[in-house]
């Protein structure tokens, strides 16, 4: 790979200890995917924050990093284990609370913005059409990739890290045109709406076609919301990096002459196989992240009604913010949901501590029975409310 | 055997091979170096201080994480070679500073040898 002057000074460690390790780990990923030069970033998102998944030992390596190293470029958080602020309430405990603010005081000294959120997109980290950018969580990159039109790979946590603090990233995979051109076309034969349906989409062709890129026929119309599950849900079941909607996402690309079809029976069987069990004493709305859109349908919904079981809103706390401002956070509160924002049903430690879990997420589904061993029940959101005050 | 250096060292050690990939991320307990993925052909073995061999990682990036947990407890492999290294084990050999090798013949390694690392070099002695 070549390397300017200034990326070898940076291999060298002329510009400190954590940038050169850095330069490392970019050159072995460039090495071994055959890239041939290091393209500069614009945007970063780091995922591997919970402190459930990092260890003393991740937190070890990020504390190292930030003795020297200060991000190059607009770098925000994923997700962390629990509500920064209100996590006494949500049954965290006081050793894991004190242990993920070490992690987020580490990525705070190096400039990242500490937002822990799954949707960047909705609190200022918004990409454009064609910029290279490094982002870590498999929803994210999907969304920006597909979506908003940004190039990225599926990048870990230490690879998103180290475009951070040098500013570039490997030329490979993703950031090529060659290699963002659909592979197979998609024919949905029935009408979808609704995230729970998105979801249940991606989830369908996510198992047939696993991470090739589709060209997607037969989708009328799609929201934000709905992409936001749909890309969650494909980049869970398929590993998929970006796809291609007809009419509604901005990518180039050939059309495919391998041609499949998805039949409303199938859709069907996909919401079925997410419903493993009944009667849920935890209900969880905003994987990914919830829109302030959806927090007002959710409190629309809660006007007035006491719900019966745990219930949690995840978002991101400027989200929240919005949310206060309208009075939706007091009419969801006052019926006894609980907002917790900068984490998630998926990486909080919350294993054991329910049966049942009722989402409209797809991706909630797949983590809530393999992650926390959960039964599950799919739902829209209208689905889970009802749920909740049953 | 010539390989590619994913991270430059030079070591001397006994040689544990596994024809399976490994997943470090709820395969490897981070705090004895034993292999704990149920129905893995290295269940319930140490990699500790071993020239591990392996045709390549799997599962989640956190393993890259959990390779740095076994340097800092002392449980670490002495060397890496794979068949074809990815993502998570490169990450982790280069923030665990672990020498690795990739591009190797590991069907020529058996278990048990001695085994030399130096830089792209791996040597059956």
């Amino acid at each position: 790979m070549e390397l300017t002057a200034e990326q070898k000074e940076m291999l060298e460690g002329k510009h400190g200890k954590a940038v050169k390790k850095a330069m490392e780990i970019l050159t072995a990923l460039g090495e071994i995917y055959g890239a041939k030069k290091l393209i500069p970033v614009n945007s970063v998102q780091i995922a591997g924050v919970s402190y459930d998944n990092l260890g003393e030992a991740g937190l070890e390596f990020l504390s190292t990093m930030a003795e020297d190293g200060k991000v190059k470029v607009l770098t925000t958080l994923n997700p962390a284990g629990m509500d920064m602020e209100n996590w006494e309430a949500l049954g965290i405990s006081k050793e894991f609370a004190e242990n993920q603010g070490r992690v987020i005081d580490a990525f705070k000294k190096m400039g990242i913005i500490a937002t822990c959120t799954c949707t960047p997109y909705f609190i200022g980290n918004l990409v454009r059409f064609g910029e290279h950018i490094a982002w870590a969580e498999s929803s994210a990159v999907c969304f920006s990739n597909s979506v908003l039109g940004a190039k990225t790979n599926r990048e870990g946590g230490p690879s998103a890290l180290a475009a951070a603090l040098t500013g570039f990233t490997p030329e490979y995979g993703y950031h090529l045109e060659e290699n963002r051109q659909a592979k197979i076309a998609i024919d949905v034969k029935t009408e979808i709406k609704g995230t729970m349906n998105f979801g249940a989409l991606g989830k369908v062709i996510g198992e047939k076609i696993g991470n090739k890129i589709a060209y997607i026929k037969g989708i009328k119309e799609a929201s934000v919301e709905e992409l936001k599950s749909f890309s969650a849900s494909i980049a869970t079941y398929g590993g998929t990096a970006l796809y291609h909607i007809e009419g509604i996402t901005p990518n180039k690309t050939d059309i495919p002459e391998e041609s499949i079809e998805v039949t409303e029976e199938e859709i069907k069987k996909a919401i079925e196989s997410m419903n493993t069990g009944e009667d849920a004493d935890f209900v969880s709305i905003g994987c990914p992240h919830a829109s302030i859109r959806e927090i007002a349908l959710v409190a629309k919904l809660l006007e007035g009604k006491k719900v019966t079981k745990e219930v949690w809103i995840t978002t991101a706390r400027p989200i929240k913010k919005i949310a206060d401002q309208m009075g939706y956070t007091r009419t969801i509160e006052d019926s006894g949901v609980k907002f917790a924002c900068d984490t998630c049903c998926v990486v909080a430690p919350i294993k054991g501590r329910f049966k049942v879990l009722c989402t409209d997420s797809a991706k909630g589904c797949f983590y809530g029975s393999g992650k926390n061993d959960f039964k599950t029940k799919i739902a829209s959101i209208e689905g889970c409310i009802e749920e909740a005050l049953k | 055997m010539n390989g590619r250096i994913i991270f430059k060292g030079n070591t001397k050690a006994e040689a544990i091979v596994s024809a399976e990939g490994i997943s470090f991320y709820g395969g490897v307990d981070p705090e004895t170096g034993v292999v704990i993925e149920k129905g893995h052909p290295l269940e319930g073995k140490s990699i500790t201080g071993k020239v591990l061999v392996f045709p390549e990682g799997k599962g989640s990036t956190v393993g890259s994480y959990v390779l740095y947990r076994l340097k800092k407890n002392g449980k670490a492999p002495a060397a890496i070679v794979n068949k074809e290294c990815e993502t998570i084990v490169a990450v982790g050999a280069i923030i665990s500073e672990i020498p690795c090798v990739d591009k190797v013949d590991i069907e020529q390694i058996k278990d048990g040898a001695q085994i030399e690392v130096n830089g792209n070099d791996v040597k059956v002695l």
